[in-house]
């Protein structure tokens, strides 16, 4: 084999493990980040005694649950009951190879920071993301039990009805780039800082605010979290999984707040460009590095805070208003957004 | 490269097409269709065309699919009974389904000049390319498949609807 073929081989490998390892950290600690904000919410301490601060509360809850004995229900049909939590993480871990966290720095003429850049990055992540519903549905099956039917029968219904209108939102984003690559969309964004963001410059935050409320019932969480609903459905689809199985449901939800977080960046919030555009900045290529991952971090953070405020606050909707929200509302909206874009970008065109 | 990948995934797409008729029970079919769709996908993206591959995976295997396993899940269909068929099918049917695969194969083989060839990952057809085919060269026959679609939505909603 050239080595030209080896050194790319052995570089994705490398990023691919690093990219896991941390997103499966960032994961742990999205937990402790959501458990310490409700805690604050709701007027008490949230974990506090494993660690400074609670700081080793993730670590110690993993090896719980790695621990935890692995009960198989008698009456389940066990190929596809073991087979859709690893449905459900696999999914939620591979829509991050598509996201590019930083500028295009090459290195032995491999990206560094992006797994893979591909032309249609956008719909690769919807497409993973439409996979990713199989995960939810063969759980709820298989496990043979009325509240994980219903659970999963809710969750893909949700997650149907939602996807249009999250799909619809994005058309915006990609009328104003004319690509479906996310490095291009945020490259549109980068010339005059905060401005030029789609959020605020490109007028897309109609679109913004439908894809942020699809995309919270996407990943079935508060206030679309019916699937899941306690008061109903005991845990809804998970209700049968106990030890890792269940945990891996529980990473697969969060990795998809994270993933949600990254695309709302990349599409809305300019990716990994500085608030100020090129106003204080230079230096070295090593320091640009750096601050592209710092703000691209930021970003994704305020998204994770979003959420877990989000959770705190609002109570949960009923079923049929939120399939009335979904086509109703969401629908018609994203469908005038893509009118009223359509309609901005045709008169900005040079008549031919 | 792109052979191996050839061969892996139309292995798996024809394995998937057995296993789909072979099992007994709808979800297992059901999932063994999603492979097949998936599989297809990958082969489309081998001979150049991203977003067909894309919107293959989206919409079948996504979308359709889905509302398949739904649709299984909630009227919990068990598994089917093994009948004998009619004779009909077993005279018939063998000897059509070899004749037609002849004829085809016979097609394909001698005009095999006039289709030309498709290389594998030699052509990329970009979603700009795709678009401007679909939306300025065959817009007419486009816009009247989708409003085939709006009809086929339509008379779903009439044959569903309850008399009052």
């Amino acid at each position: 084999m050239d080595t030209r073929l080896l050194a790319f081989l052995l570089i994705s490998l490398v990023k691919v493990i690093v990219v896991v390892v941390i997103l499966l950290m960032a994961v742990a600690y999205t937990v402790l980040l959501e458990r310490k904000l409700v805690g604050r919410i709701q007027n008490r301490w949230g974990p506090s005694r494993v660690g400074p601060f609670g700081l080793l509360q993730p670590l110690v809850d993993g090896a719980k649950l790695f621990l935890k004995e692995d009960l198989m229900p008698e009456a389940v049909y066990r190929p596809l009951y073991i087979l859709a939590p690893i449905i459900a993480l696999g999914c939620a871990l591979m829509s991050i190879a598509v996201v590019p966290f930083g500028a295009n720095i090459p290195w032995k003429g491999v990206d560094l920071f992006q797994i893979s850049d591909v032309n249609i990055g956008l719909l690769v992540l919807l497409g993973i993301t439409s996979i990713g519903v199989y995960g939810i549905a063969l759980s709820g099956w298989s496990s043979n039990n009325k509240y994980s039917l219903l659970g999963a029968l809710r969750a893909s219904a949700q997650v149907i009805s939602y996807e249009l209108a999250l799909g619809l939102s994005l058309i915006g984003v990609v009328l104003r780039t004319g690509s479906l690559r996310l490095r291009d969309i945020v490259d549109i964004q980068a010339t005059h800082g905060l401005l030029s963001w789609n959020f605020f410059g490109g007028f897309q935050f109609v679109a913004f605010f439908i894809y942020l409320m699809a995309a919270y019932a996407e990943t079935n969480r508060s206030p679309f979290d019916l699937p899941e609903a306690e008061s109903e459905l005991t845990a809804g689809y998970h209700t049968e999984y106990s030890s890792m199985k269940f945990a891996m449901f529980f990473m697969a939800e969060y990795g998809n707040m994270i993933t949600v977080g990254c695309v709302a960046t990349l599409l809305f919030f300019g990716g990994w460009t500085s608030p100020f555009g090129h106003f204080g900045q230079g230096g070295g290529p090593v320091s640009t590095a750096f601050l592209s991952i710092f703000w691209f971090v930021i970003k994704v953070f305020f998204f994770l805070f979003l959420y877990i405020w989000v959770r705190g606050t609002l109570p949960r909707f009923r079923y049929d208003q939120l399939m009335g929200f979904g086509w109703k509302f969401l629908v018609p909206v994203a469908i005038a957004n893509i009118v009223a874009t359509s309609f901005c970008i045709g008169l900005r065109l040079p008549v031919h | 490269m792109h052979l191996a990948l050839f061969i892996i995934f139309a292995g798996l797409c024809v394995a998937g097409a057995l296993n789909l008729l072979l099992q007994r029970h709808p979800i297992n079919s059901a999932l063994s269709l999603i492979v097949v769709m998936s599989s297809l996908s990958v082969l489309y993206l081998l001979l150049g065309a991203e977003f067909l591959a894309a919107a293959q995976v989206i919409v079948y295997s996504g979308a359709i699919m889905v509302l398949f396993t739904f649709v299984i899940m909630l009227l919990n269909a068990g598994r089917e009974e093994r009948t004998h068929g009619s004779k009909l099918a077993y005279i018939a049917g063998f000897p059509g389904a070899a004749a037609l695969l002849g004829l085809l194969a016979y097609i394909f083989l001698s005009q095999r000049t006039t289709f030309g060839n498709a290389r594998l990952g030699e052509y990329l057809a970009t979603t700009g390319d795709l678009s401007r085919v679909l939306f300025r060269d065959l817009l007419l026959p486009f816009e009247v498949t989708s409003v085939l679609i709006l009809i086929a939505i339509l008379g779903a909603v009439a044959l569903a609807r309850k008399e009052h």
